[in-house]
């Protein structure tokens, strides 16, 4: 791609950009025309990641030998190609100690 | 070294994302506003524009939790110079930091730990204190630590101590009335017995929070500073008898895990209010 | 004050807390005399906690995938070897998504590191430095023949994940509840930007990623444009839907400098 195409390319872009480029609230399907790609704005704000804390905490947490995690998200019931489900295994091993 | 300014002697609340747009919105009576120094040392973005706004109707109280001042080695020049930039933009009444450490060989540990009390850590804590209040350019206050163990080579009381540092570097003290609690059940002293010997003219702000309570492998009742309940009445009873001794002092409410409403947070600096008007006959202010 | 000075109180005090197996060290007492061991895990268990808490908060959507039990065995896992080395703790996990991707139990999710990936762009985005990002009136004002050599600068908040795996379409149905479907299953480019005071989530059409991912490094455009093979690339479609998504703060050369 010359200069030359490169810029007609651009300022037939410029023409629909304000019309065709907003990016649309919520999940769109991919491919439409109306907008660039699909825009999901802001609604993650309230859980604003991680923070500190001066507490200590009550809840054990902690465990350092051998244990065993049956999953339980939403990716045992999400459907994906092939009509399978991507479950996990159980874990059931040793961890590292930390 | 001392501030010129201080808290408003009522109760306050600590600040959660949580809650932040709802503050703005409704601007409750709050005393002042804390916040934990490290959630705000970010490059830009929705927290320190929420942290302009706030700062611009509420008295606004900084308290660190990762400076490590209670550490072997000194503090952390990078981190002290983020807190620094943080104190200089927005300029909060008050400072704060705890007498514990986090940090050790380069790693953060996300908890305060405890340090023994002996003539050579006073002397290495009042050098650390001091390197702050210089970058920083003023006095902090420094807070009692909740402990579940003591140290075998401990030659000091902790009111001792921390008088001692209070006296030696000028700063503050932050008197956390839940911490007393936690510890005195700990190590099996009377509270009381130790607020009458702390320093309590160099208090510049106390705190309040709820604990958790279990037990230790010898069954002994074990309670745990852990921020996530209403303030227990042996607490209350404590307070007060705090302010009965030194008079109303600004007050934070602290409940840091299993965040409730705001609601309950405002319900909680209201009874840390009443207890200030019942106990010193101040009017609160509106 | 390293990890295995013998005279450091510190150092022992932090060994034994990381390591359950050592003996409570001989100078830590409660009222009985030597202090019994579950004192000492009173901070082992605040310190894991604070920790795998750290990644919950940062990994909101993998959370949600595995669930809470698998997660916090994850995170565990993960803390046992990549502790933090600053207070910052919203910087804590950047080598999370890799572990992810390394994790053999979650073999059977493929997709799940590059879902991190987004977690963690997400994140990088709400914390970046705020600018002006590059707007489509200063594009449009420049001269279109000096575009080819020039590079454009990317916002500080700005970063793309491309997957094979439909990586932002999971993510995204995610934000909703209850979890909404993902219609097609393929290989996405996702950009996060936050232009202004929000995160945004894009999930670009597949023709424009290669361009994208050669634009956000730093290459001049017509190199850029030269590199997309997909005959249906539209060039400039492409930049003006990543300049107006706020993903630049500026063009190099200038504007108005000799390209």
């Amino acid at each position: 791609m010359n200069r030359r195409t490169l810029a007609l390319a651009l300022a037939g872009s410029f023409a629909t950009a304000a019309l065709a480029m907003a990016p649309v609230e919520g999940v769109q399907a991919q491919g439409t025309e109306k907008c660039y790609g699909v825009a999901l704005k802001g609604k993650n704000d309230c859980a604003a990641g991680p923070g500190t804390t001066c507490a200590g905490t009550s809840t054990v947490d902690y465990q350092g030998n051998a244990w065993k995690v049956v999953p339980a998200g939403t990716c045992a019931t999400m459907e994906v190609p092939g009509g399978r489900k991507g479950s996990l295994q159980a874990l059931a091993r040793d961890v590292p100690r930390g | 070294m001392s501030a010129s300014v201080t808290l408003p002697p009522r109760a306050g609340i600590g600040l959660k994302a949580e809650h932040v747009l709802r503050i703005l919105d409704e601007r409750p009576a709050i005393g002042f506003v804390e916040i934990h120094a490290e959630n705000y040392m970010v490059d830009g973005g929705p927290r320190l524009r929420h942290l302009e706004a706030v700062r611009s109707r509420w008295p606004l109280s900084v308290h660190g939790v990762g400076l490590s001042i209670g550490g072997e080695g000194p503090p952390d020049r990078v981190h002290l110079g983020r807190l620094k930039a943080l104190v200089d933009r927005f300029r909060p009444t008050a400072v704060s930091e705890h007498l514990a450490w986090s940090s050790h060989g380069g790693e953060h540990l996300p908890d305060l730990l405890p340090l023994p009390y002996t003539a050579a850590t006073l002397a290495r804590v009042v050098d650390h204190v001091d390197e702050v209040q210089q970058t920083l350019g003023r006095a902090i206050l420094l807070e009692n630590p909740s402990t579940y163990v003591r140290f075998a080579q401990d030659t000091m009381e902790e009111t001792a101590f921390l008088a001692a540092i209070a006296d030696r570097t000028g700063c503050g003290l932050l008197l956390d009335v839940n911490n007393v609690v936690v510890s005195a059940a700990n190590h099996g002293f009377d509270p009381e017995a130790w607020i009458r010997r702390f320093p309590l003219d160099r208090v510049g702000e106390i705190h309040l929070a709820g604990y958790a309570e279990t037990r230790d492998g010898a069954g002994r009742r074990l309670l745990i500073d852990a921020h996530g309940s209403p303030v227990a009445p042996e607490v209350e009873a404590l307070y007060r008898f705090v302010l009965r001794l030194a008079g109303p002092r600004p007050t934070l409410v602290e409940w840091d895990n299993d965040v409730p409403s705001l609601e309950t947070l405002l319900w909680q600096q209201d009874r840390a209010d009443r207890a200030i008007l019942a106990e010193c006959g101040a009017a609160v202010p509106a | 004050m390293t990890w295995t000075d013998v005279h450091s109180t510190e150092a022992r005090f932090a060994r034994a807390l990381l390591d359950p197996a050592r003996p409570v060290p001989w100078d830590l007492a409660d009222p009985a005399g030597h202090a019994d061991a579950l004192r000492l895990a009173v901070h082992r268990n605040t310190v894991s906690a604070a920790l795998t808490g750290a990644l919950e908060a940062r990994f909101p959507t993998v959370r949600r995938l595995v669930g809470d039990a698998f997660f916090r065995a994850v995170a565990r896992t993960f803390a046992a070897i990549d502790r933090p080395r600053s207070p910052l703790l919203h910087e804590y996990g950047t080598g999370f998504p890799d572990f992810v991707a390394d994790f053999r139990p979650a073999d059977a999710v493929p997709y799940l590191a590059d879902v991190a990936r987004v977690d963690d762009a997400w994140m990088r985005a709400y914390v970046a430095a705020d600018a002006d990002p590059l707007s489509l009136d200063r594009l449009a004002a420049l001269d279109p023949e000096a575009l080819a050599g020039a590079s454009l600068v990317p916002h500080p908040a700005t970063s793309l994940v491309v997957s094979p795996h439909p990586a932002g379409s999971i993510w995204m149905a995610h934000r909703s509840d209850p979890v909404g479907p993902v219609a097609d299953w393929r290989g996405e480019g996702v950009l996060v930007v936050r232009p202004d005071a929000s995160v945004d989530v894009h999930v670009l059409p597949g023709r424009d990623v290669a361009f994208a991912a050669a634009v956000l490094t730093g290459r001049p455009l017509a190199e850029a444009a030269a590199a997309v093979t997909d005959p249906a690339f539209d060039f400039g479609r492409a930049l003006v839907g990543l300049v107006s998504a706020g993903a630049f703060v500026a063009v190099t050369p200038a504007l108005g400098d000799p390209a």
